[in-house]
């Protein structure tokens, strides 16, 4: 990040702030208290945020080159970006916007994940078949753990023993052991694998297959696959449906899967493994993100350059909200 | 590579600034370490992929911009090997690459057959098509597998189609045809078309003509160029009067080797774009395209040999990729296992275009979307959107089952 950028974020807040000031004084006050949604916006170079609570964007945040995956600290004080471009992940206040500080990521970062306990960071680097590990206090490497190619969708165990890194073109799902920081188990699945998703009890994985349409869930247990799941829409042709992004409610019960192109979210009960219904969200969704009570549900449309709200309860799309160019990746914080 | 450039000048931005730099990030060199090698690991299998590729006849002038590299093709082959072994180790699968390149006059059914000999079981063609029958037929009774990734003749999908032979690179009716959904969707419907003096140029042409008619365009004029191999110092003059044919929304030119399709653009008679082998073109890639996880294998590519990837590259990287990918299921090298595993309808192969490709079972042909791009951007990929099928919209593209005349004896 630059001086100008800096310089930039900063004025954009305070011009946020007036703007609000001026015009919605009820929500502004609102705004201190509700959720916020931080999108990246991939070629925009931008992460949106909006108020969970207006649901009106309130911030632009203008941020390295080509920004993709995005998560916060346990706590919900730091969002980390990764900047493919720049090969950086950038770190930002959730509450004033501003840069913290930028970490190493090794070459074209993509996607990451924090471990449960905030600390380190695992980085997918796609055009280096790496996942690189780094301690986020310090900015130190860890380990940079050889995988397949093009590697992608990371998932953490909810007690951090186990992270997993998908292959895009191996089609694999590497399972690592977090205290080795070796793969232990490779699990091959569908073509284009993009997400891995523990389950909060630890005993589901989740791994969509972009390009083969389907969704494996695995047993953490044995590392096998219990079942593909497979989603049939009716007047959309099987081609279009792409699944991506997976996210699970922290009582384990329901699965939600962005399905790329087809333009839905589906709704799977976790236990029988059945897909429960599909939700007409924007063009080609493709990440999730649950506000943190899970009363709504956001998905990112990459190519309506909006996000829809899902009301988890009713499994009803409320509304879409309009952010950057190329919505990739989103996180809320309370 | 526009995004390497980038990340440079990000380093140096970060650094003029004049912002603490994280210590750790100082210590990183500007050039990204060079990947791992595989672990060491005993392969239990090998898949021995041979390939032959006979160099083309020159066309009489060759721009700067468009000189073919001295290693034209068989770079993507080798990007291939390199990914195969990236995911293979996991398996304890192990790839090698043989290639074979003969010269233009050559012969290369030894080349091919010197392959086989020593063991390789996979062959990646790209010679002419009477050729690729020579040793398709010679090779007949042995345990290979072929894979075309070079001939776009139709008539190898069709008439004179080989039960050992796959075909990844796309056949003209497929090109044509990619082309022509889109004229018709921008309502470009009357055509006037350019054809070279080639046989290929022919071929190109009879398949334009082909694809007209599939989607109801009409071919308002036709012309042979005969203007001499070498007509960019007299273009400005002759192609107006070459041109003048009437109305037209469109100039479509058969010109394979490169010989005249270049210097119509702006010197035609009237204000028309032109399409076809020159203007805009049908290709399986190009160095343009970047959606849906293609910039991932152009930087792979752009790494390993330091300049763009072209068509036959990207076609030879497909070869090698089918085989790859089907072997990651099977876990066996045995050519009959790959060879079921390839035609099963599970075999799905992510080719970096939005969907996935896969073999049609008639033919052995690999339907894949195609990039309909000008020089310096990729415009659409058809099929496009509206061109709907039963089984997959890409089967609307070429030869579908019941305009196969394809039967494997």
């Amino acid at each position: 990040m630059t001086r100008r950028n800096l310089l930039s974020a900063g004025l954009a807040t305070m011009a946020g702030l007036m703007v609000l000031g001026e015009t919605l004084p009820a929500q502004a006050q609102s705004a201190q208290t509700s959720p916020r949604a931080f999108i990246s916006n991939e070629r925009d170079h931008t992460v949106s945020v909006v108020d969970m609570g207006s649901l009106k964007v309130i911030e632009t945040i203008k941020t390295g080159r080509r920004p993709r995956g995005i998560t916060a600290s346990p706590d919900g004080k730091l969002i980390y970006v990764a900047a493919s471009d720049d090969n950086r992940v950038e770190v930002y206040d959730s509450n004033t916007f501003k840069l913290v500080k930028t970490l190493r990521s090794g070459p074209d970062p993509e996607l990451f994940v924090l471990a449960p306990s905030g600390n380190p960071l695992y980085i997918a680097n796609e055009d280096d078949n790496m996942v690189t590990v780094v301690n986020v206090e310090n900015n130190e490497l860890i380990a940079e753990i050889p995988v397949g190619v093009e590697p992608e969708g990371m998932g953490v165990s909810p007690d951090g023993r186990y992270m997993v890194n998908t292959s895009e073109t191996t089609n694999m799902a590497h399972v690592v052991d977090t205290k080795t920081n070796e793969v232990i188990e490779n699990i091959l699945v569908d073509s284009r694998p993009r997400i891995a998703e523990f389950r909060k009890d630890g005993k589901q994985l989740w791994v969509s297959a972009e390009v083969g349409g389907t969704v494996a869930v695995i047993d953490p247990a044995t590392w096998k696959i219990v079942k593909k799941i497979s989603f049939d829409i009716p007047g959309v042709n099987k081609d279009a449906i792409q699944p991506v992004g997976v996210r699970i409610t922290k009582d384990g019960k329901k699965a939600f899967v962005a399905l790329g192109p087809a333009n839905r979210v589906a709704v799977v009960d976790t236990g029988t493994l059945e897909v429960e219904k599909y939700m007409l969200v924007g063009q080609r969704v493709w990440q999730l993100a649950f506000t943190p009570d899970e009363k709504l549900l956001i998905s990112t449309n990459g190519n309506s350059n909006d996000i829809s709200i899902i009301d988890v309860a009713s499994e009803k799309v409320t509304k879409s909200v309009a952010v950057g160019r190329s919505p990739w990746g989103a996180v809320v914080v309370p | 590579m526009r995004r390497m450039v980038h990340a440079a000048t990000a380093v140096a931005v970060l650094a003029m600034a004049g912002l603490p730099l994280p210590a750790a990030a100082q210590q990183e060199a500007p050039v990204p370490a060079a990947p791992k090698p595989a672990a060491a690991i005993p392969a239990s299998q090998t898949f021995r992929i041979g390939l032959v590729r006979q160099i083309p006849p020159q066309p009489p002038w060759i721009a700067p911009l468009t000189a073919p590299p001295e290693n034209l093709g068989v770079a993507g082959a080798e990007l291939g090997i390199r990914d195969a072994l990236t995911s293979g180790r996991f398996l304890k699968l192990d790839y090698t690459l043989a290639t074979e390149v003969v010269p233009t006059e050559g012969d290369p059914l030894p080349a091919a057959q010197k392959l086989v000999d020593a063991g390789n079981n996979y062959i990646l063609l790209d010679v002419p098509a009477d050729q690729l029958l020579r040793i398709a037929d010679a090779l007949k009774a042995k345990d290979v597998l072929l894979v075309n990734v070079g001939a776009p003749d139709d008539s190898l999908r069709q008439a004179d189609c080989r039960a050992n032979v796959f075909h990844v690179a796309p056949n003209r009716g497929m090109l044509t045809d990619a082309l022509a959904q889109f004229l018709m969707t921008k309502r470009w419907r009357n055509w006037f078309l350019f054809v070279g003096r080639t046989d290929g140029d022919k071929l190109y042409a009879e398949a334009v003509r082909n694809s007209a008619r599939k989607f109801g365009a009409k071919i308002v004029a036709e012309k042979v160029w005969d203007y001499g191999p070498d007509a960019r110092a007299t273009a400005q003059s002759e192609v107006p009067r070459a041109t003048q044919v009437g109305e037209y929304d469109i100039l479509i030119i058969a010109d394979e080797q490169g010989e005249f399709g270049d210097i119509l653009p702006y010197n035609t008679w009237l204000a028309r774009p032109t399409a076809g082998t020159q203007g805009l073109m049908s290709l399986s890639w190009h160095p343009t395209m970047e959606n849906w996880g293609a910039s991932q294998l152009q930087s792979r590519f752009f790494k390993q040999h330091q300049r763009m990837m072209l068509p036959l590259d990207f076609q030879m990287w497909e070869g090698v990729f089918s085989i790859a990918s089907a072997g990651m299921k099977t876990r066996s090298s045995e050519v009959e296992k790959i060879r079921a595993q390839i035609l099963s309808p599970e075999y799905d192969l992510p080719v970096f275009k939005g969907v996935a490709a896969s073999f049609r079972p008639w033919d052995h042909q690999l339907r894949q979307p195609i990039l309909l791009t000008h020089a310096t951007n990729t415009v659409t990929l058809s099929p496009q959107q509206a061109y709907l099928h039963q089984r997959t919209p890409l089967d609307t593209l070429g030869f579908d089952q019941p305009e196969s005349k394809c039967t494997f004896n």
